[in-house]
């Protein structure tokens, strides 16, 4: 090397010589590229062989029962799929069940983790107590729920709404949707707790501080400070939490069985009967496959409204 | 294919023919959580005990959750399992596709005509029999004697909906918590549409006619649903929509219904004390009638089968035979109590004198099993076998479906005329994609 | 009128105070399933519900004496560790590079991953069978280990890329200025910061794997079965089953929970930004 490039090297901040800096960017990318690989590799052959069975499946008639010949039907696994009675309430159901969950997570998530931040008493134990529900199993949660606390007979939401001398509610038959929200929530305000909680310990306390000296109220520090500052793991919850919830299956299952009727159906149910359960391994493919695009469609209109959050700098 | 097929079979057949050596055959069984697998489980070291040279390992599974396991696993030729716990409603169609080993010679020892008839037959294809039943079962009346008392009311040994109806109405006391009657109300095939098949053969409908098509614009399923949906909605207890047999059972074990149509293997929970607190209390009658007796009582049993694809198949069948021998009811008899015996299944139970004094239900027991008839469960011809369903493979499906209609209304989601409606075109539709007519 | 220190210590009673109710409320229902364990079965389905009975350990030792938990136990720690392990290893470098080397493609690729979470496991359940029965990967921990690390990948990639841009870019300038490689940058400087980000990853991840009732129910038989398989084979059996369940539940969750509260104290104790400073 010649002695002029040591002496740039050496000077901080300084702009180096064309070379070197175009050098170490090949470098830095070089680096860059070999570390995401593996994961990209990897999840690219995850997603690249189920698909395309799934794909391939979808366009043949497929049914387990009915081993032999396989021919080739082109659309009419969609095309009966989209045509079937419940698919536009288990669409809406879908995206209501997911929305409302957002909704009800998001808010909650923020206002208990700016709760806990501040420090009191026991506030370690708070905070695991407040984080617990998402340990538990989706199915052992659900039957929890069902029988042991929303059972117009002998559930404790029964016993409560008695003894403030009201009817118990039937959650089951008069909210069905309504009471799988409530579940569903259950479990992922935790989740969005948890995440919050942690964005909050990197919240700079000086500026906090600095706020307050001049004068701004909690209110004002909120807004203007800590919301913010959350944004980011705010949009990571709703993407993360968006994916889960498009599939939310065991709740549903468990509890009331798609019913009655069509109310609390959502499409992976709607996939569930329709297909698996007749072993129809052709439709339950493109229903997937319909699932699929519904969730793409409603992942790029979210980033379309959060997706700066995302990747922005601070 | 890329399989390990072949050189499992390889190693299985080596392991065989050193059978009485070392290497011992795993029998890998999957069964349903109920009761009588459970003590079927626990009795593992006798069996093991019996045949050295074999070892059990158990999967135990929630019924849907073992259903749609053991489907997948036989229909790929997975190969996971090689006994398999299947009712009557996949003992025939598994068996017709060739999927189940044909059960074939038994030793005599076994005495397979003392298996009730009806209950065999509902596992045999094409003149086979490709399952061995481990329980059997029919549905019937269960009601409160002290609360019939009470009220003056008598239960005739064969009464009919309408009494029911009647009886429901005298004894629903919703301020007491006292229901007049709990019925399944759960959406599923197997949950509220066993106990409305049922319901719809007494009151002369059919699921399907001579050509397949569904029935549900018809006047017979009107009335059945109409009266179901008055039956259960006004006498029946809240949450009744999303009850199925567990929930109906705690309903009634903590004495908060006055009468119970449901599974006859109820009644060893119903009498039992450590889990009723009505135990001295309940009598049992048939299932109901209304146009006609045929099929006032559904036929389901639990039979253990042995998929091709199993590479420990003789192994599996010493199992199978032993679990649904006379010896081993002996075993449990001698274990939990006479009480506790696979019931339903064979004739020399219910000759058994200790038995029939211990199980007070089992007279009863007896009788529906002998009622139900998987052939002529209908008034009017029908072209497919099964009481509560018809065994097609399109039924778990359409069943689950109607279910979910008939669940909505109910609740009162919908009406029972929209329920019909629903019911008949989501069911005539997928019959004609699966090709039973155009 | 109160001073202000008086203000500042009647404020974090308030909202002390607030903070257990929000979280004795969110915690009550597992706090009902653990009461119920202890009853008997008429009990746990008795109306009113009681609060107040005589306890029995009878339904924890029927679950001991019909299964063993032990082994169900194992087959989830192992899975769910393994697949925890070789995500944060694929997950943390992959992170790292779209963090601190963003380039065009990283919030579509960013996309692309989770998008590959979008195809419900119902669909793929036939064609997944279908390659882990050719591979002989049914009923093998190892084939459940693949699958979870593979569900979890995208979601572990994003939080910690979400927990590296936290970062301020000076912190590694700094170290790369004192002659650093990547992976010394990694390692010394870059793990140790975001801590508690990375903590929380593991937990999530790690809970995910525990709980997965699909994969872990249609993949496995006798040998690889997990916790939810004990769970389920305890769920909606014929006759009556909640005291049993919630006392398997509890059994369940138990290890997953110890190990998340003792966590937590890492993530309690996770740096501030004041040390970066």
């Amino acid at each position: 090397m010649s002695i002029s490039n040591l002496q740039v090297d050496k000077a901080t901040g300084a702009e180096g010589s064309a070379s070197s800096v175009k050098s170490q960017n090949r470098q830095k990318s070089r680096i860059s590229l070999a570390m995401v690989s593996p994961s990209v590799l990897v999840l690219l052959v995850w997603m690249i062989v189920p698909l395309a069975m799934t794909i391939y499946f979808s366009l043949i008639r497929y049914n387990l029962l009915y081993p032999g010949d396989e021919p080739f039907v082109g659309l009419e696994n969609y095309y009966y799929f989209l045509t079937d009675e419940g698919f536009a309430a288990g669409a809406f159901n879908t995206l209501y069940l997911v929305l409302s969950v957002l909704a009800i997570s998001v808010i909650f998530g923020v206002l208990i983790a700016v709760l806990v931040d501040n420090d009191f008493w026991g506030r370690g134990i708070v905070r695991v107590l407040l984080i617990s529900p998402f340990f538990i199993m989706p199915t052992v949660t659900a039957l929890v729920w069902k029988n042991l606390l929303l059972h117009p007979v002998s559930g404790v939401f029964a016993a409560v709404w008695r003894f403030f001398g009201a009817q118990p509610v039937d959650w089951f038959a008069e909210y069905p949707m309504g009471a799988i929200i409530m579940i569903v929530s259950w479990q992922w305000v935790p989740f969005a707790v948890l995440l919050l909680m942690t964005a909050m310990q990197s919240l700079d306390q000086e500026q906090k501080d600095a706020a307050r000296l001049d004068g701004a109220g909690p209110l004002a520090i909120f807004w203007h400070i800590t919301l913010p500052h959350l944004m980011r793991p705010i949009a990571v919850v709703v993407m993360i939490e968006t994916i889960f919830l498009l599939s939310v299956f065991a709740e549903i299952f468990t509890t009331t069985g798609g019913g009655p009727g069509y109310a609390t159906t959502n499409l992976a149910f709607l996939i569930y009967t329709q297909a698996l359960l007749q072993f129809d391994v052709g439709m339950a493919s493109a229903g997937g496959l319909v699932a699929v695009i519904i969730a793409n469609i409603a992942a790029f209109i979210l980033i379309r409204i959060i997706g700066k959050n995302l990747t922005d700098k601070q | 294919m890329k399989n390990y097929m072949i050189p499992t079979l390889m190693a299985s057949a080596i392991a065989m023919a050193s059978a009485s050596s070392f290497a011992a055959t795993t029998v890998t069984i999957g069964t349903v959580n109920n009761g009588d697998m459970i003590r079927m489980q626990e009795l593992s070291p006798a069996f093991e005990a019996k045949y050295p040279d074999i070892k059990l390992e158990w999967v135990v599974l929630e019924e849907n959750v073992l259903r749609q396991r053991l489907t997948t696993d036989i229909a790929t030729g997975g190969g996971q399992f090689d006994v398999m716990t299947i009712g009557m409603y996949e003992a025939p169609i598994w068996g017709a596709k060739g999927w189940l080993e044909p059960i074939g010679e038994l030793p005599a020892e076994y005495d397979v005509d003392d298996i009730f008839t009806s209950v065999k037959d509902g596992l045999t294809a094409d003149g086979k029999l490709f399952a061995l039943p481990f329980y059997a079962e029919s549905s019937m009346t269960y009601y409160r004697t002290d609360l019939f008392e009470k009220a003056g009311l008598e239960m005739p040994e064969r009464p009919s909906w309408d009494q029911m109806m009647t009886f429901a109405k005298t004894l629903h006391k919703p301020d007491q918590e006292q229901y007049g009657i709990c019925l399944r109300g759960k959406a599923g095939w197997g949950e509220n549409m066993a106990l409305i098949s049922t319901m719809s053969n007494a009151f002369g409908a059919r699921w399907f006619n001579e050509e397949w098509k569904p029935e549900f614009d018809g006047a017979d399923w009107k009335n059945t649903l109409s009266f179901y949906v008055d039956l259960l909605g006004n006498y029946g207890p809240p949450g009744a929509s999303s009850n199925g047999f567990n929930e109906n059972l705690a309903l009634f074990n903590s004495g908060k219904c006055a009468m119970w149509i449901d599974a006859t293997v109820a009644g060893s929970f119903v009498t039992d004390k450590a889990q009723s607190n009505i135990a001295d209390n309940v009598g049992f009658a048939l299932a109901p009638k209304q146009a006609t007796e045929r099929g006032a009582g559904w036929l389901w049993s639990w039979a253990l089968a042995a998929p091709v694809s199993s590479d420990a198949k003789e192994a599996a069948k010493s199992f199978m035979t032993w679990a649904t021998s006379k010896e081993y009811s002996d075993l449990v008899a001698e274990k939990y109590g006479i009480a506790s015996i696979p019931p339903g299944t064979r004739h020399s139970t219910y000759e058994n004198k200790d038995y029939m004094e211990a199980a007070s239900f089992a007279a009863m027991t007896l009788e529906s099993m002998n009622k139900a008839d998987a052939v002529n469960s209908t008034l009017k011809p029908k072209p497919y076998i099964g009481v509560q369903f018809a065994a097609i493979p399109e039924f778990q499906a359409i069943g689950t479906q109607v279910g979910k209609v008939f669940a909505g209304a109910l609740a009162g989601q919908m009406s029972v005329d929209d329920a019909l409606k629903s019911a008949q075109s989501t069911t005539d539709r997928q019959m004609k994609r699966a090709g039973y007519y155009k | 009128m109160l001073t202000l220190k008086q203000a500042r210590q009647l404020r974090t009673v308030l909202l002390g105070t607030l903070g257990w109710l929000v979280a004795l409320i969110i915690f009550f229902p597992i706090f009902w399933m653990i009461l119920t364990s202890f009853k008997t079965e008429i009990e746990a389905f008795s109306s009113p519900p009681q609060l107040f009975f005589m306890p029995t350990l009878e339904n924890y030792i029927e679950i001991n004496s019909r299964s063993s938990y032990l082994t169900y136990a194992w087959n989830s720690v192992v899975v769910s560790f393994g697949s925890t392990f070789i995500g944060m290893l694929l997950a943390v470098p992959a992170a790292y590079s779209m963090a601190f080397f963003e380039t065009k493609r990283t919030k579509s690729t960013l996309l692309w991953m989770l998008s590959t979470k979008m195809l419900p496991p119902v669909g793929v359940l036939v064609p997944i069978y279908l390659l882990f029965k050719d591979f002989g990967l049914l009923d093998t921990r190892t084939g459940l280990i693949i699958i979870y690390t593979l569900i979890n990948l995208p979601i572990m990639v994003w939080m910690i890329y979400t927990y590296f841009k936290e970062i301020p870019k000076d912190i590694l300038e700094a170290a790369r200025l004192d002659g650093a490689t990547p992976i010394q940058e990694i390692v010394r400087v870059l793990l140790p910061i975001s801590k508690g980000g990375l903590a929380s990853t593991v937990l999530l991840a790690l809970i995910l794997s525990w709980n997965e009732a699909f994969w872990s129910l249609n993949l496995t038989a006798s040998t690889a079965a997990p916790l939810t398989a004990l769970v389920a084979s305890y769920s909606s059996p014929e006759g009556l089953f909640w005291a049993k369940l919630s006392a398997v539940s509890t059994l369940a969750c138990a290890p997953i929970l110890i190990f998340g509260w003792l966590s937590q104290k890492q993530l309690v104790r996770g740096l501030s930004f004041g040390a970066v400073k």
